[in-house]
C-alpha cells in the first residue's frame, strides 16, 4: 500500500489540472468532425460568417456609416460572391487577437479573414487550416530620415519602440542577438502612444510589421520625414483560416484567392470582366466559365469567377483600393511575374 | 451671534472714525476667509489662479477658437495644418453616429437612438419616488422588451439586425442596465443566503461570492467568450453579447451582495427580535422590516458599485464587442482620422461623465431624503 504523501497529492492535483485543461482540447478535437461540412452549413444558412479584425487600418475597419471596409473584408465579400453570387451575404464578426481561434473552432465564424500569421503550431494544434496567404508581411524598422540611418545593421545602441506581448518583441530580441546588436527597448502597449512616442523622439526606431509601419508613416503630416529600412527580420504570411475537416470549403476559399491572382495575371478587371468572356485565351475562357466546368468542380456556379471579379475586382484592384492609400507597396505581394511571391496554380 | 446693544449716550465722546468692518459674509467674505486668509494662502491662491486661468484660456483657444468643426469628404488636411493648436472636432462631427451606434445599419439608426431615449426615460421615471409602485416593475419589463424588439427588429416591417452589428452607446446602456437590474435582486438573495441558518444555502452563497470575487472581470469575460463556447455542443452558439452580459451580471451580483450584506449586518438584533415578536414570517420580516432599513443604509456603496460597473462595461472591448469606448477607438483607426484621439476620447469621456455624475447626484438627494429621520 503506497503512502499517499504530498508528492502523490501533487501528482493527483496535476492530473486533475491537466484533465481540466485537456477538456476544451477534447471539445476542440471533436468540433471539426461534428461540423465537417462548413460548406453546406454556409449554403443552408444563406450567409457567410466572417471573422474580421476589430479595427486595423487598410485591412478591416468600419467606415463612418458603420460599413466594414478593407483588404480582409474584400476577401469575405469575394468568398460570399463565389458561393452565393452576391458579395453582401456576409455577417462580419469583429474578433480580437485573443478570441479569434476560439471563434473559429466553436463555429461562431466560418472563416477567419483577420491578418493571422500562418505558423506550424497554429496550423496543427488549433484545429484550423490556412487556406491561402493573401498578404506577405514581415517585421521591419522605421526611423526618422534625419537620423541618417540607411540599414537596420546601423542601429547599434539605439532605443527601439516596440509593443509588448506580441511576437514582435520576441523577433526583435532574436534578431538583435543574432546580429550582436545592443539596443534599449521602449515597451509601450497602445498603438497611438507608441507612435506619438516615436514621433516625439523618445526612440530612434519603431518596429512592427511593415504594413503597420507604412500605415503609420502615411498618417504623418510629412511622410517623407520617415524612412522604412529595407531589412525585414521576420516572415509574417497573413493567411485566411478555416476550420479543419472541410476540405471543400477550404478549396473554395483557396481558389477564390487564386482567382483574384489569376485575374490580375490575365488582365481581367471589375470593369472589363464581361468583355473578357470573348477573350480567345483558353485559360481566361476556363476561368470565366466559358469553357469547361471548373466552377462545378468546386461545387459552385460555373460563373462564380465572373461574380467574384464583378464584386471586388482582381488582386491588384483589391490591394489598391485598401492598402495603397495607406502607403503599402506591393513589394513581396507583387505577382510572380513581377518578381513577387503571389503565384496562382493554373486553372485547368 | 452675540447681540451687541449700543448704549448711545451723549456723554461718550465722538467715536473715532473707523473704516468699515471687514466683511465676514457674502462672496467677498467667503473669499477672504477661504482664499486670502494669510500671506501664504494669498500666494497659493494667486499662483493657482494664474495657472488655472492660463490653462482655461489655452483650453478655450484649443477647443473653441482655433477648432475645426467640420471638413468636407474626409479631407483632414485643414485639421492637420493646425498642428495641435486647435481641436479637430470634425472627427466627432464625421464619426458621431458611429461612436453612438457602431456598425448598426446606417439607415436604421433611429432604432438605437430611440432605445437610448427609452433607457434615459426609464431611468428618469424610476428615479421619481411617486412612481415607486409595483407597476414600475411592469414598466421595466415592458420597456426592456420594447428595446429588445427595436434592436433586433424582424417584426413590424423593421429589418432584422443581428447582434454583431449592435454597437456604441446603446451597448453600454444595455450591458449596464440589464447587468445591474438583474444583478441587484440576485445580490439581495445571495446576501440573505449568506446569513441564512441553512448550511447548504449558506455554503452555496459563500462559494459563489468568493469564487467570483476571486477573479478579475476580464478573466470572467474571457471564460465566457473563449472557454464557454468550447463546452457547448456543436452548432449551438450562445450570442456573444449574452455571454458577456451573463458574466457581468454574475460579477456585479457578487459585489452587490457584499454591499447588501453590510447593510444587513449593521441592523441591530432588536429589529429582528421585534419582527419575530410580532409573529411575522421570514419573508415578511425581511421584506417589511429588514431590507428597507438595510438598503437605505448602503445607498452610498451601492451607487459606488453601480457607477463602477457602468464604466467596467467598457472591458467588453477585449472580446470584440463595440461598446461606446471601443466604437470611439475604432472611429480613429481610419487613416484619414488617425491622430485625433484626444477629441474623440474627450467626447466619450463627457458621455460617461454625464451618466455617472447624474447617478452620483441622484444618490445624494435620495440619501438625504431617505435618511431625513436620522438627521438631528
Amino acid at each position: 500500500m503506497p503512502q499517499f504523501g504530498p508528492s502523490f497529492m501533487r501528482t493527483m492535483g496535476a492530473a486533475a489540472l491537466g484533465l481540466a485543461l485537456a477538456l476544451p482540447g477534447v471539445a476542440r478535437a471533436q468540433a471539426p468532425a461534428a461540423n465537417a461540412n462548413t460548406f453546406d452549413a454556409v449554403r443552408a444558412r444563406g450567409q457567410l460568417v466572417c471573422g474580421v479584425n476589430t479595427g486595423l487600418a487598410g485591412f478591416a475597419q468600419p467606415d463612418s456609416q458603420g460599413v466594414w471596409r478593407g483588404f480582409d473584408v474584400d476577401y469575405c465579400r469575394a468568398v460570399s460572391a463565389a458561393i452565393f453570387g452576391d458579395p453582401n451575404k456576409v455577417r462580419y464578426v469583429p474578433t480580437t487577437a485573443q478570441v479569434r481561434f476560439t471563434a473559429l473552432q466553436s463555429g461562431e465564424v466560418d472563416v477567419l479573414s483577420r491578418n493571422t500569421t500562418w505558423t506550424l503550431s497554429r496550423d496543427t494544434a488549433l484545429g484550423l487550416d490556412f487556406a491561402a496567404t493573401n498578404f506577405f508581411d514581415g517585421q521591419g524598422f522605421m526611423v526618422k530620415s534625419a537620423l541618417g540611418v540607411k540599414s537596420a545593421k546601423e542601429l547599434e545602441g539605439a532605443t527601439i519602440c516596440v509593443q509588448p506581448g506580441t511576437t514582435t518583441e520576441q523577433n526583435l530580441s532574436d534578431w538583435a542577438r543574432a546580429n550582436r546588436i545592443r539596443f534599449t527597448p521602449v515597451v509601450i502597449e497602445r498603438l497611438e502612444e507608441i507612435v506619438s512616442a516615436f514621433v516625439a523622439g523618445r526612440c530612434d526606431a519603431y518596429t512592427t510589421d511593415v504594413s503597420g509601419l507604412a500605415a503609420t508613416r502615411s498618417a504623418q503630416p510629412k511622410p517623407d520625414d520617415y524612412l522604412i529600412l529595407p531589412e525585414v527580420i521576420s516572415k509574417e504570411p497573413l493567411a485566411i483560416g478555416v476550420r479543419q475537416g472541410d476540405a471543400r470549403f477550404a478549396d473554395v476559399v483557396r481558389w477564390t484567392h487564386f482567382l483574384l491572382l489569376s485575374a490580375e495575371e490575365f488582365g481581367i478587371t471589375q470593369a472589363n470582366v464581361d468583355q473578357m468572356a470573348n477573350d480567345p485565351r483558353p485559360e481566361v475562357q476556363r476561368i470565366l466559365g466559358k469553357n469547361g466546368e471548373l466552377g462545378k468542380m468546386l461545387g459552385l456556379d460555373n460563373l462564380w469567377a465572373v461574380n467574384v471579379i464583378k464584386a471586388v475586382g482582381n488582386y491588384s484592384e483589391v490591394f489598391d483600393r485598401s492598402l495603397k492609400p495607406i502607403g503599402i507597396q506591393r513589394g513581396p505581394n507583387a505577382l510572380w511575374t513581377g518578381g513577387g511571391l503571389q503565384y496562382s496554380p493554373p486553372f485547368r | 451671534m452675540s447681540d451687541i446693544t449700543l448704549n448711545a449716550s451723549a456723554k461718550v465722546a465722538e467715536a473715532v472714525p473707523r473704516s468699515a468692518p471687514i466683511s465676514q459674509v457674502g462672496f467677498v467674505g467667503w473669499l477672504r476667509t477661504n482664499l486670502f486668509s494669510g500671506w501664504l494662502s494669498t500666494a497659493v491662491t494667486l499662483a493657482l489662479g494664474y495657472l488655472i486661468i492660463r490653462w482655461a484660456i489655452g483650453f478655450v483657444d484649443w477647443a473653441i477658437i482655433n477648432a475645426v468643426w467640420s471638413v468636407p469628404n474626409n479631407q483632414t488636411q485643414a485639421c492637420r495644418d493646425l498642428r495641435g493648436t486647435g481641436a479637430c472636432w470634425a472627427v466627432v462631427t464625421e464619426k458621431h453616429r458611429f461612436i453612438l451606434f457602431g456598425t448598426y445599419p446606417y439607415e436604421e439608426h433611429w432604432r438605437p437612438a430611440l432605445c437610448i431615449a427609452l433607457f434615459v426615460g426609464l431611468y428618469i421615471v424610476s428615479a421619481m419616488r411617486r412612481f415607486w409602485r409595483k407597476e414600475l416593475a411592469l414598466i421595466w419589463v415592458g420597456v426592456l422588451t420594447l428595446i429588445g424588439v427595436l434592436m433586433w427588429g424582424g417584426v413590424l416591417g423593421m429589418p432584422y439586425v443581428p447582434q454583431e452589428r449592435w454597437g456604441g452607446l446603446v451597448i453600454t446602456l444595455i450591458l449596464a442596465t440589464f447587468g445591474l437590474a438583474l444583478a441587484f435582486p440576485l445580490a439581495v438573495l445571495v446576501a440573505l443566503g449568506r446569513r441564512s441558518k441553512l448550511p447548504a444555502i449558506k455554503a452555496l452563497c459563500v462559494i459563489y461570492v468568493e469564487l467570483i470575487r476571486g477573479v478579475p472581470l476580464i478573466s470572467l469575460l474571457f471564460m465566457a467568450s473563449v472557454m464557454f463556447p468550447l463546452f457547448l455542443p456543436e452548432g449551438m452558439n450562445i450570442d456573444k453579447l449574452l455571454r458577456a452580459q451573463i458574466a457581468i451580471i454574475l460579477f456585479a451580483g457578487a459585489y452587490l451582495a457584499e454591499v447588501v450584506r453590510g447593510g444587513l449586518q449593521s441592523l441591530s438584533r432588536g429589529q429582528y427580535e421585534a419582527a419575530d415578536a410580532l409573529g411575522l414570517s421570514y419573508w415578511q420580516k425581511t421584506g417589511f422590516i429588514i431590507l428597507p432599513q438595510a438598503l437605505r443604509l448602503v445607498i452610498p456603496p451601492l451607487v459606488n458599485t453601480f457607477i463602477g460597473f457602468f464604466k467596467d462595461t467598457s472591458l467588453v472591448l477585449i472580446i470584440g464587442i463595440f461598446d461606446l469606448l471601443t466604437a470611439g477607438k475604432t472611429a480613429i483607426i481610419e487613416p484619414a482620422w488617425q491622430g485625433f484621439g484626444i477629441e474623440v476620447y474627450l467626447t466619450v469621456g463627457a458621455i460617461y461623465f454625464i451618466f455617472c455624475f447624474a447617478m452620483s447626484k441622484y444618490s445624494q438627494s435620495l440619501e438625504a431624503e431617505l435618511n431625513r429621520h436620522r438627521r438631528h
